[in-house]
């Protein structure tokens, strides 16, 4: 079975070169067509502004105004005075300051001039450089460097564009969005990130593109998520290159429907210099690609070459994980679809596990491909230019490519829930007023039935009350300020309550 | 000790003339609420519908986690204002236990955050519980209960505390021959569940009715809420800071306290120390049948976490500040020697620096929001006496 005739290799040897040609010829030549851009909902905010500045970077936004931040000055401050639509632009200079974004659509731009980057500088002392939460968010060409925590992170927070960015040593990870739906990270370099440098961690319909990124633990990482294009990264000297994982014990318990296509994995043998106990802590060195419990991933014309363990990496959670077991995650990988890779030269020192299996097969190197533990339905072309181990029951693939995906971004942003005006004006009444207020009966504050006899016709008075009380009568405790509702959810409010019956 | 005895007696000097302002006549003949308690809308079928204004928003896949404008997790709903007041009255009645010493209150203390304030929660006769009391807020968000998972609705789960012999210690038998010998109950009982043809309370309306309470005690009204709604002067400056710690990368709280619950209702194995003298807790890992999840437990919300001291499954922290502390004391540190724990991988090793601890504490203390607080009743429809606040007094010996 190891030993094949010498005319094949070389066979194999000139078929992988003319692949290799073609696929370079393709990238050089542009044959192919370039990869979509940001999809239309993203382009208002792509337009190049025609006061001039510098070029295409530059951002307008889509309504609001620009604020600009310079050398000295605080971004949280811009932030601070932002509003929705408003684009922030930031200069030059170092910024020592953890920027955290809890509103919509805001747009922060680094300015790159004479090439000086805005540089965010945690100096090892903050912990994260960006963090949002808000849908909407974009962040690009910014340095990053020497945070302890997470580069750029959002918690929630949908329609997101992380572009531009070079982050150096930014903690545990560089870019993290999570709980988040349709967006996009490209064109970033990451470096020096003790996790992984990108990790898309339970979000749908994301594209992960153009980034380079070398000398983390992770390269690239998606976990949990669904419907995630990786391509045209280059991912070297990490531990592992790109990780496709289902992580057991988080509360959405699925991956599947990812994209891994076009990049460049090579020279993963990177030390593992993960935190003790951290979920990538257990990735040997020499990791290409790791396929771990997910399901539906399309592995397609990547070059993978140079990582000392493994090209490819198939595992299921018995074998991969250190953590405890989750009954409600399915375990196994599969349905998994590998068609043309060009593979050499992986598999020079397999390491712990894997040489052991290796050994039992009578040989010191590790292979292309690899899968141990359970699965079902996956399926390989070609299967003959690699050298694989326990693939026995994988099929030959019906699929050819994946062409007709050019991208898991959505046409159109997700919008916000829709509530009618009645709807959103009951969940404040009910979910915040009734809290003192009761129709008829006395609770903490003065029965509806009262209120609707003082106000009558005069909702507007309701309405600059409750943001301003008075205390008016000494039998009642005074009422709080009720600020945090919008003007507008105020007077509505104002107006429903004239008209509650019961 | 004597001033402790003479606190209650000027609150309630104090409290007089509200009392009196606010009481109905005592004579009147218990009757239960038509409209809802607050959160709910009444609907034309006599259903009460929570009412938030998380409602407005979505969240990834339905899960009911992510940020700060995340929809909530599936809610538990739709009981009568009926079944819901009925459940009230149960809640704080004593004769729901073998002895007539304990009512659900006594563990789920509404003055103490709906818990009992002690490490371990005491039992009738004294006996010993073997974890800290969870609290019942926000318990229609719920998919799993008590510390370790094992039951999947409130009705499953309120069979323990009944049943125990630890704890309420009753019968199924006694507990119905007690409710149907008093003619209120069973009044009370025919309003809650109209479409029944005889008398007699079944032990399914038991648990209906305590379920519709406890899915009433809603708490999303902080002041961490008005900041996450958008009202970013809700909290100060160190609030917001405490707000950064929390769900930064370092300390990691929100990857599994994550908002809009404060927790992701996974199991997670932490570590954490039992008091002293007592074995290892293994949790979950009994009821899953699985040594990986060994010494694991579910993460408990934090809202109103401020009001529910002590914490972890084993109360063996009294102070928040001590509990965000063992967080930053080092991955499996308090793990027995000869354990070996497959400990979350979120337990880290943080170093925050002593101010970080300090501005955690202050952020947590911006989830508390007590006002859907329910009154405790006047009167019990057994006309036994409210007995959950002799033991917030055992607490003070």
């Amino acid at each position: 079975m190891m030993k094949k005739p010498k005319i094949w290799l070389g066979l194999g040897a000139v078929l992988v070169l003319f692949i290799a040609g073609v696929w370079v010829g393709r990238i050089m030549y542009k044959t192919q067509s370039t990869p979509p851009p940001p999809p239309t909902f993203f382009r208002s905010s792509l337009a190049p502004d025609t006061a001039g500045a510098s070029g295409d970077q530059v951002i307008t936004p889509v309504s609001g105004t620009v604020i600009e931040v310079r050398d000295g000055e605080l971004i949280q401050a811009a932030v601070a005075q932002a509003r929705s639509g408003d684009l922030i632009r930031v200069y030059p200079g170092t910024y020592k300051e953890t920027v955290y974004i809890d509103k919509e659509n805001i747009s922060l731009q680094g300015m790159i001039q004479d090439g000086k980057w805005p540089t965010l500088d945690g100096e090892k002392e903050l912990n994260d450089a960006l963090l949002y939460s808000g849908n909407g968010i974009l962040i690009e060409n910014f340095k990053i460097v020497n945070y302890k925590g997470n580069g750029v992170m959002g918690q929630a927070g949908n329609n997101f564009v992380i572009r531009n960015n070079w982050i150096l040593d930014a903690g545990v990870y560089g870019i993290f969005p999570e709980f988040g739906k349709n967006g996009l990270i490209e064109h970033n370099i990451l470096t020096g990130i003790e996790d992984a440098a990108i990790y898309v961690g339970m979000c749908d319909n994301v594209d992960v593109r153009h980034n380079e990124v070398y000398g983390n633990v992770a390269g690239i990482e998606i976990e949990n998520s669904r419907h995630v294009l990786v391509e045209n990264n280059h991912s070297y000297n990490n531990t592992g290159g790109i990780l496709v994982f289902i992580t057991p014990g988080l509360p959405i318990k699925t991956c599947y429907d990812v994209i891994v296509r076009n990049n460049f994995i090579n020279d993963n043998n990177h030390v593992n210099f993960g935190a003790p106990g951290s979920l990538v802590a257990g990735i040997p060195s020499g990791t290409g690609i790791l396929v771990m419990a997910a399901d539906q991933v399309t592995i397609e014309n990547n070059i993978i070459t140079g990582n000392n363990n493994a090209g490819i990496t198939v595992t299921d959670l018995a074998y991969g994980a250190n953590t405890a077991n989750d009954p409600e995650v399915e375990p196994n990988p599969d349905r998994l679809i590998i068609l043309d890779n060009i593979m050499i030269d992986n598999g020079n020192s397999p390491v712990g596990e894997l040489k052991a299996l290796m050994m039992t097969k009578l040989s010191t190197r590790g292979p292309d491909i690899v899968a141990v533990g359970g699965g079902t339905g996956s399926c390989i072309v070609n299967r003959d230019r690699y050298r694989t181990v326990s693939l026995g029951d994988w099929a030959q693939c019906q699929a050819t490519d994946t062409r007709a995906i050019q991208t898991y971004m959505l046409d159109k942003p997700v919008a916000p829930r829709k509530i009618s005006k009645k709807e959103r004006v009951k969940m404040a009444y009910y979910g915040i007023c009734s809290g003192c207020h009761a129709y008829e009966v006395r609770m903490v504050g003065p029965p509806t039935l009262v209120i609707q006899a003082l106000y009558q016709n005069n909702p507007q008075g309701i309405a600059d009350y409750i943001v301003k009380p008075e205390h008016k009568r000494k039998d009642f405790p005074e009422m709080p300020p009720q600020k945090y509702l919008s003007k507008d959810l105020r007077l509505a409010l104002a107006e429903y309550l004239l008209t509650v019956k019961q | 000790m004597r001033f402790l005895q003479f606190l209650p007696g000027t609150f309630s000097l104090l409290l007089l003339p509200i009392i009196v302002l606010t009481q109905r006549p005592e004579s009147k003949p218990i009757e239960l609420a038509e409209n809802c308690p607050p959160g709910f809308e009444l609907t034309d079928d006599n259903r009460c519908m929570s009412r938030s204004l998380y409602q407005q928003y979505p969240s990834l896949r339905n899960s009911g986690v992510g940020g700060l404008k995340t929809g909530l997790p599936k809610v538990r709903d739709g009981f009568s204002p009926q079944q819901i007041d009925l459940g009230r009255y149960l809640f704080f009645d004593p004769i729901l236990s073998r002895d007539g010493s304990l009512s659900c209150a006594s563990c789920h203390n509404p003055e103490l955050g709906f818990s009992d304030g002690m490490t371990h929660s005491v039992g009738i006769n004294g006996k010993e519980g073997s974890r800290n009391a969870p609290t019942l807020w926000n318990v229609s968000f719920m998919k799993s209960f008590f510390w370790d998972a094992r039951a999947k609705t409130l009705e499953e789960q309120m069979e323990g505390p009944l049943f125990a012999p630890h704890e309420m210690g009753t019968t199924p038998n006694q507990l119905l021959s007690t409710l149907n010998s008093l003619p209120v109950y069973q009044r009370l009982f025919a309003q809650a569940f109209p479409d029944r043809t005889d008398e007699k309370i079944r032990l399914k309306e038991i648990y209906t009715a305590l379920t519709a309470f406890e899915c009433s005690l809603i708490s999303l009204n902080s002041r961490y809420d008005h900041y996450a709604h958008g009202y970013h002067e809700a909290l100060t400056k160190q609030e917001i800071e405490g707000l950064n710690v929390f769900r930064s990368f370092v300390a990691r709280c929100a990857e599994c306290h994550t908002p809009p619950l404060f927790t992701n209702q996974q199991i997670a194995v932490l570590g954490t120390p039992e008091p002293d003298g007592r074995p290892l807790d293994p949790g979950a890992e009994k009821i899953f049948d699985d040594a990986t999840m060994r010494g694991g437990f579910k993460v408990p919300s934090l809202r109103n976490i401020a009001k529910t001291a002590p914490y972890m499954h084993s109360g063996r922290f009294a102070t928040l500040r001590e509990t965000v502390e063992f967080y930053n004391r080092g991955r499996g540190h308090a793990v027995p020697q000869d354990e070996d724990l497959r400990i979350h991988w979120h337990i880290s090793e943080p170093n925050l620096s002593e101010y970080e601890l300090d501005r955690l504490v202050d952020f947590l203390k911006t989830l508390t929001d007590e006002t859907f607080k329910p009154r405790v009743p006047e009167k019990l429809a057994s006309e036994a006496e409210s007995v959950h606040n002799s033991n917030v007094r055992k607490m003070g010996k």
